[in-house]
């Protein structure tokens, strides 16, 4: 349902993979590979050449914003520019946010005051207050503590079983590539290749 | 009027040279910029006067419109020269050109054929001052302005960016940032209505009254300036950053800050 064809950037070299409706795959590699590169490429934030198709509709014919909120990226850093986590989420979505275990009062929460978990948490809520079909997720977990890397890695497996989405997940932890993965991508150098995943 | 002698001005030169004087041990860099403005002062006012009295003497279309846009050439550069990021190639210049050649002719054009009415309307006298004072304030808002908005872009790329990938349209991404940068750009206007007549005298005005006008008659002029100048200020402002936002993304609206330089 996600088709990559020779993707290119400016430092990105020519990369080709598909992900499968449903699929959970994992990419590692060393740092300075391109992994972030490839997700913003996929994601349309660099300039960017080759062929990326979304259930048969290929990129160029789906608006940009559009286009972003169904291959959603979340990078390893959540960014937010309003004082109060509502602010971030248009109102229909409010109850989303309790759906994902806030409490009802979240919206008036001071985002300089939340924990990096939370901050987190909310970031991957956002995103997938859009529906995306394909997420893209940078080190999602990498600064979280075991409890909230279980939350997170709960949320996105349960929203891709049952939206059916697909997900490119780079992480480092061999153990959460077991975990999770259906399959597993390794890049470097430039080459992309498949990893059986434990 | 009293007629000032090339005795009075070097006088007056005395004073800027002391400051250089005391300065120099501290700031030695700054005393030489400071002594270099100060000659370019006397040469670059010294040619204008000989320019306008010539231009003045044969009120011809072509003749103003030549000075006129070498008024603007320059002011663009001037623009360009005080980005700390500016657009790369030629949109680094072209921006604040354009926005520039927009605002300040087109309200020089009004003031002069609408609100003074003088035939011919491109008489030298009343053109090139009016149009000098709105490139000279509109080119302060807009490369304020431009400025504030390329380094801000910068600064804020990453939030700008978490805006992008939530499906935001490029607009919205910065609309935070183009109210803030619009409004650095009017602020030394507003704050010159603001002050006009109490804290200070402006220096149109000033000039009028000491070449002997009639100081009711002064503060209409300057009030018609402050007026003209408000509006080429905010018009060239609302242009650059119109043309600069849309700069900043590509087709894609994607962020795109490769199109920026820094100045070195």
């Amino acid at each position: 349902m996600f088709e990559v064809i020779d993707l290119k950037g400016p430092q990105l070299p020519a990369i080709s993979f598909r992900l499968g409706a449903g699929e959970l795959v994992c990419l590692s590699g060393p740092s300075g590979a391109g992994k972030t590169l490839l997700l913003r490429a996929l994601a349309d934030l660099d300039a960017n050449s080759g062929r990326v198709v979304l259930d048969g509709v290929p990129r160029p014919q789906i608006t940009a914003p559009l286009w972003r909120r169904q291959v959603a990226y979340l990078p390893a850093e959540s960014r937010w520019w309003a004082a109060t986590v509502g602010e971030h989420f248009p109102d229909v979505q409010q109850s989303l946010l309790t759906e994902l275990g806030f409490a009802p009062d979240v919206g008036s929460w001071q985002v300089e005051r939340l924990s990096s978990g939370e901050r987190q948490r909310l970031a991957l809520a956002r995103m997938l207050a859009n529906q995306p079909r394909v997420l893209l997720l940078d080190e999602p977990t990498a600064n979280l503590d075991p409890e909230n890397i279980g939350i997170v890695e709960r949320l996105v497996t349960e929203y891709i079983r049952v939206q059916q989405a697909a997900c490119l997940w780079v992480t480092h932890a061999p153990e959460q590539i077991a975990r999770i993965a259906d399959r597993a991508l390794y890049l470097d150098a430039g080459r992309i290749s498949e990893r059986k995943a434990a | 009027m009293i007629q000032l002698s090339l005795l009075d001005l070097s006088i007056a030169a005395l004073l800027v040279i002391a400051l250089a004087f005391t300065s120099a041990r501290i700031y030695p860099g700054l005393a030489r910029q400071l002594l270099v403005a100060a000659l370019r002062t006397a040469i670059q006012l010294t040619l204008i006067g000989l320019i306008l009295k010539a231009l003045f003497a044969n009120a011809n279309l072509l003749w103003v419109a030549l000075m006129a846009m070498v008024m603007l050439a320059v002011a663009g550069r001037e623009v360009m020269a005080r980005q700390h990021r500016r657009f790369a190639g030629r949109w680094g210049y072209g921006i604040g050109a354009v926005s520039m050649f927009i605002s300040s002719f087109t309200v020089a054009l009004f003031a002069l054929i609408v609100v003074i009415g003088n035939d011919p309307w491109y008489q030298p006298q009343y053109a090139i001052p009016l149009l000098g004072m709105l490139l000279g304030n509109t080119m302060n808002g807009i490369s304020l302005a431009l400025d504030r908005l390329t380094q801000s872009a910068w600064e804020m790329r990453e939030t700008i960016e978490a805006r992008l990938i939530l499906g935001h349209r490029a607009e919205d991404a910065v609309s935070d940032i183009r109210r803030q940068v619009f409004r650095s750009g009017l602020i030394p206007i507003i704050n010159a209505m603001a002050a006009a007549g109490i804290v200070s005298l402006p220096g149109m005005m000033t000039g009028q009254i000491l070449a002997g006008a009639e100081p009711t008659e002064a503060v209409k002029y300057q009030i018609l300036i402050m007026f003209l100048i408000s509006a080429g200020a905010g018009f060239g402002t609302l242009a650059a950053v119109h043309l600069g936002v849309r700069r900043l993304f590509d087709e894609r609206q994607r962020l795109r800050l490769d199109r920026l330089q820094r100045q070195v």
